[in-house]
């Protein structure tokens, strides 16, 4: 079979060969030491029709459940509004890169300014840049944004009521970079405050991570924490679900430093894990030291408003073997899908998501207490997601659920499980959910 | 391309709304948190009704040049043609339903997925394994280079924090070793442009991790001392890194594993035909041989002898180094991509990208100087114009977006003052590139006749140069910023 994706005809290879002076393609390889060239058969199946991908990525869809889903721990569920996918598909913006050309890039220069004007709107920070990888990625880069800005510091505190992969991925990402890491005790559910102060005492501390909705869904109190960490000489990173922050205290207002954390909150499919985004935000002071891309506002010649690339003698490319950061991409197009989403939702539409949310969470959370067999480990509020108690064994309640549709909970320790709830989930699917539990408990 | 001045905050006015949620069954809102854990004042996000959002940003988009608005020959970047089949297969509602957490025996479609797109991959490349959870070439990078210092610590070698990086290489190379705590150390090219063997001889000892290197190179030659390059860094007990941004010139034809590499990242957004995104998501999937694939980073998805999928977390692995599975939806594309092209057609990827590049240079040498003469891979460098009236490798490029073309990479790699790195792949048609060597002549004779309207070049662009001075002296990064 041939392929749609080569335009040539035997005349154009004919003509180009004889402008590039080769008799034959393999020509064109002649510079490669002959023991080199591939002489085998790749294991891989014939060319396939787009009928026969388009069957074979349905039998692969078919080997998945479909699952209604009651966990978030790091990916929720939220609903995406249909306008959003319709216009990420627009090849203009799917078939671009980055915006390097200004001239002729000014749509992603302009969604990618609107990207970071809101995510600074909804975290209370001075600046943020073009996106990152993902959560995780972004919370490791803060890390390393707060060790260059401090210069001579290399410890770092993580709390140890940050999600299990953030915590992780900081971690693989200090072992290597050199910053050593010291955990933050939890009490009662949130991070401990005098473990703080006593991780702070050393005065050796560049950085301080904690979370702004922790791994038991606890909406943490920070009162104190810039104060403490700031006297300690660091700097204070609050990890935040982006989506909550419409309702709950913003990491500018806790006094915190730097914001990061995921935008998949935002609307994003959950799509096995990404892609996603990552978002990160600072205090102006840091402006210089935040990693990836920054757009700026200026003008042409002609005093047209104009979009550009900006402070670039940061990054990486220009700085090499001198980098604090080795991202020279972002999520470019799920910004654009954060972007998209928060035009739609508002303020006020971010609220209702929330309020659902909460509604959902706390009517499963009081149901589940009324079983008996649940009880609270922390008495503190939360709002979408929380964890629970129990003796019935996780994987067997877990089983019984996705055998009948629905993924929940993950046990997050011995004897501790998870629940979640978005705006997606109706009151009937909550209930149909408790029947099931019912029946296992 | 028309110009439009607007940003979403410009349409906003009180009491519009662009969405569409349930009614509260509970009565109960979040306001019954307490308040000190409350946000305190709102965070003024645009108020827009629908059709605003829609026709705002379908007036953005059409600011934009794509690969499917038209040639795009941005060198090393391999912007190719990006298959719809693609985009259906990553929307199927199935795989974007999916919660990274499920239990395994829920997600062996997903699961099945990432590892016959890993095993094809290993038999493009010649590497035993590969982790497909690194986001983009650089976090590719980064996580080869991890695996590199795990592999030398788990031997109780602690003293090689050394790598080097030939001074053609990309940018990332050097940040991503700096970023994992190794100190780079530079090898020289020769005037051939390829990497200075004898330099490097110089350079090896018991403190190197291993070595770095694009191969074809940044100037789009073949390294053809490769495996003596190989030979002499295993000999002093380094390993070698393969920086896959270039792998289009290769693929089908010639596999890393093959010459002598330990370690490799391919770009899915460049060799796979995954769409860029206007910088993103990516996907830089890490392979190893077998004598490391117990450093990839974890999770990994392994086979069980029952022939069910798994998650592996080995207690020799670099670390985790992605929230969870990395950029899943692009991988769906690339294994679409591959099982389009199947076994026979994949291998005229490389040469077809390769005939397109020394088309492209045969065809213009007479006017851009040249450097490095003779066969080039899939891209090659000019180094500016072969007359000097004052116009620049900038004017050049910014003269092509006038034509309807995007620029080639400029003034990288930094081996040359006025680099103008073109890499056309194997998707554009004669045609395309004839009309794209017609204007690059013409350009060539406007520096001579015209040099002053190169110079204020872009015309016909929704803007012109942007004052970049004055973005970074006085930055304006926010809509509040802009009163």
């Amino acid at each position: 079979m041939g392929c749609p994706y080569f335009p040539h005809t035997e005349e154009d290879l004919k003509q180009m060969l004889e402008r590039a002076g080769a008799v034959s393609l393999k020509d064109l390889f002649s510079d490669v030491p002959e023991e080199f060239m591939f002489k085998g058969e790749f294991n891989l199946p014939d060319a396939m029709s787009e009928m026969e991908v388009l069957e074979k990525f349905r039998q692969l869809d078919a080997l998945d459940k479909k699952l209604t889903v009651f966990c978030g721990v790091g990916a929720y569920d939220h609903y995406a509004p249909a306008v959003i996918q319709y216009l990420l598909s627009r090849s203009e913006f799917q078939t671009a890169y980055t915006p390097y050309q200004a001239e002729i890039s000014q749509g992603t220069l302009r969604y990618i300014f609107e990207f970071q004007s809101m995510v600074c709107s909804l975290t209370g920070m001075d600046c943020a840049n073009a996106s990152m990888y993902d959560g995780a990625t972004a919370a490791a880069e803060a890390m390393m944004m707060s060790v260059a800005a401090s210069r001579r510091r290399h410890r770092i505190l993580l709390s140890s009521t940050l999600l299990p992969q953030v915590l992780a991925v900081v971690r693989t990402y200090a072992d290597y970079h050199g910053m050593e890491v010291s955990i933050i005790g939890q009490e009662g559910g949130q991070t401990s405050s005098a473990s703080l102060a006593q991780e702070l005492a050393s005065g050796d501390v560049a950085g301080v991570l904690v979370p702004g909705i922790n791994r038991f869904g606890i909406i943490e109190d920070l009162s104190g924490f810039a104060d403490a960490v700031h006297a300690g000489g660091a700097l204070l990173a609050v990890y935040s679900d982006p989506s909550s922050l419409a309702v709950i205290r913003t990491p500018g207002e806790w006094g915190a430093d730097i914001a990061c954390g995921d935008a998949q909150t935002l609307g994003m499919p959950l799509s096995f894990g990404g892609p996603y985004a990552g978002f990160l935000a600072c205090r102006k002071e840091y402006m210089r030291k935040l990693p990836g891309r920054i757009v700026g506002a200026t003008r042409d010649a002609q005093g047209r408003r104009a979009f550009v690339l900006t402070l670039q003698a940061r990054e990486q490319h220009i700085r090499r073997e001198k980098a604090t950061s080795n991202i020279c991409s972002n999520q470019s197009l799920m910004a654009l899908y954060a972007t998209v989403y928060m035009s739609l939702m508002g303020d006020e539409g971010l609220k209702k998501v929330n309020d659902l949310s909460y509604a959902g969470a706390h009517y499963l959370h009081d149901r589940l207490i009324a079983t008996g067999c649940f009880e609270d480990v922390f008495d503190k509020p939360f709002l979408k997601e929380f964890v629970l108690k129990t003796d019935v064994p996780a994987d067997q309640l877990q089983r019984a659920l996705a055998e009948e549709g629905f993924f929940a909970p993950l046990q997050t320790e011995e004897g501790y499980v998870s629940f979640c709830v978005t705006e997606k989930r109706s009151r009937e699917e909550i209930d149909r959910l408790l029947a099931v539990i019912r029946t296992v408990i | 391309m028309k110009y439009y001045d607007k940003l979403i905050f410009d349409l906003s006015r009180p009491g519009r709304s662009g969405y569409s949620l349930p009614e509260n069954p509970w009565g109960v809102t979040a306001d019954a948190l307490p308040e000190d854990l409350r946000r305190k004042t709102p965070a003024g996000l645009p108020q827009v009704s629908e059709p605003d959002v829609v026709r705002h940003y379908t007036n953005l988009s059409q600011m934009n040049f794509g690969v499917d608005t038209g040639f795009y020959p941005l060198g090393s970047c391999t912007m190719k043609y990006n298959p719809k089949i693609n985009e259906q297969v990553a929307s199927m509602p199935g795989f974007s339903a999916l919660h990274p957490l499920q239990p395994e025996w829920t997600v062996q479609g997903a699961l099945k997925l990432y590892y016959d797109l890993s095993k094809a991959l290993s038999t493009l490349t010649g590497m035993s394994d590969f982790s497909l959870n690194q986001f983009a070439g650089a976090h590719g990078e980064l996580a080869g280079l991890m695996i590199m210092r795990q592999y030398h610590r788990l031997r109780g070698d602690s003293g090689r924090t050394k790598v080097i990086v030939p001074d053609s290489a990309h940018g990332t190379n050097p940040a991503s070793a700096a970023v994992c705590g190794l100190s780079v150390v530079q090898v020289r090219s020769l005037e051939d442009g390829t990497i200075d063997v004898g330099a490097l001889k110089g350079l090896l000892d018991d403190s190197v991790a291993g070595i770095m290197m694009t191969n074809p190179n940044t100037l789009g030659l073949f390294e053809t001392h490769v495996r003596e390059i190989a030979d002499l860094v295993h000999g002093c007990g380094g390993l070698l890194y393969y920086d896959g941004a270039n792998m289009n010139a290769l693929l089908g034809q010639v596999r890393p594993g093959d010459m002598g590499f330990d370690i490799m990242h391919l770009n899915l957004h460049k060799t796979f035909s995954t769409p860029h995104g206007g910088g993103g998501p990516g996907s830089g999937p890490v392979g190893v041989t077998s004598a490391l694939a117990h450093c990839l980073p974890y999770p990994r998805v392994v086979r069980k002898n029952d022939g069910k999928y798994a998650l592996l977390t080995d207690k020799d692995s670099c670390g985790r180094i992605s929230g969870f599975m990395g950029n899943f939806g692009v991988l769906l594309k690339a294994y679409a991509y591959i099982l389009m092209l199947g076994k026979q057609n994949v291998k005229n990827v490389g040469p077809y990208a390769v005939l397109a590049a020394n088309y492209i240079k045969e065809s213009l040498k007479d006017c851009y100087k040249l450097p490095i003469k003779g066969l080039c891979k899939h891209e090659f460098v000019f180094d500016g114009l072969a007359e000097d009236n004052g116009v620049t490798t900038l004017d050049v490029a910014k003269r092509l977006l006038d034509y309807g073309f995007h620029a080639p990479t400029v003034y990288f790699p930094l081996l040359f003052h006025q680099s103008m790195m073109i890499e056309p792949t194997e998707t554009e048609s004669k045609e395309t590139l004839d009309a794209f060597i017609g204007v690059m002549r013409k350009i060539a004779e406007e520096a001579k006749s015209d040099p002053e309207m190169l110079r204020s070049a872009p015309h016909n662009t929704p803007v012109g140069r942007p004052d970049e001075t004055s973005a970074a002296t006085h930055p304006v990064l926010k809509y509040s910023d802009m009163q």
